[in-house]
């Protein structure tokens, strides 16, 4: 069981990961799931851009990589793009494993991955306007942790 | 002939619009698409932490040649999540 997807407006995740589950295997003994949301608190909108001819591609090998690390039962890499606003998902990754570590370890990289190496940009609305986000050092470090 | 140059991220803001078309009229180096640029732009999309990709391939900046029908990408540092 493996999806990876693009959404382009507005979503909800709870169905596709709870379809996720549903379909994995019985032998999956644990499924991991992430939901990252618009932070509200100042921020009015965001928008992710992203370029098509790389970013589901992309979205793919990083799906190869995990899978090939970690021996899983279902991954599931969904992310938005697009304007939106707080409390709407931006991104949700699932793992299925026979055991949690794994599947927790699976969910973790995958996030890890798609905050610094994935081809997105992000950019946020405030009360000063429309302002580029630039990625953070502590993504970079949390992705280095995995080498 | 031309090449297309898209631009992404804050570059986009920079160039004043997402992508635009160049014509050539042969192969032409990145460094050689960039002096038609205005130069601001050309200085942002120089930047070390930029990277290119034409055809939805990265390529080394210094060495790559773009030819008749290329899409040339200019990519920032992501923020994706």
């Amino acid at each position: 069981m493996r999806r990876v997807s693009l959404i382009d407006s507005q979503w909800n995740p709870d169905g596709d990961i709870g379809a996720f589950g549903r379909a994995v295997s019985d032998k999956a003994g644990a499924i991991a799931s992430f939901i990252g949301k618009v932070r509200g608190g100042g921020v009015e909108a965001l928008e992710l851009k992203h370029y098509p001819a790389m970013t589901l591609r992309g979205m793919e090998d990083l799906a190869d990589t995990v899978s090939a690390r970690w021996s899983l039962d279902g991954l599931l890499i969904m992310h938005r793009v697009g304007v939106m606003y707080p409390g709407e998902a931006i991104v949700a990754v699932s793992a299925a494993a026979p055991h949690r570590r794994a599947a927790f370890e699976a969910v973790d990289f995958a996030m890890d991955y798609l905050k610094s190496a994935a081809w997105f940009w992000k950019r946020e609305k405030t009360a000063g306007g429309w302002q580029w986000i630039e990625p953070r050092a502590q993504d970079h470090e949390d992705l280095a942790r995995w080498t | 002939m031309a090449v297309t140059l898209v631009f992404l991220g804050r570059l986009e803001d920079a160039a004043g619009c997402d992508s635009m078309t160049l014509d050539i009229d042969a192969p032409q180096t990145i460094a050689q698409l960039a002096r038609r640029l205005d130069p601001e732009l050309a200085v942002a999309i120089g930047g070390k932490d930029i990277r290119v990709a034409i055809d939805g391939n990265i390529v080394d900046k210094g060495e790559a040649v773009v030819r008749d029908g290329a899409e040339l990408a200019f990519l920032p540092p992501v923020s994706g999540g």
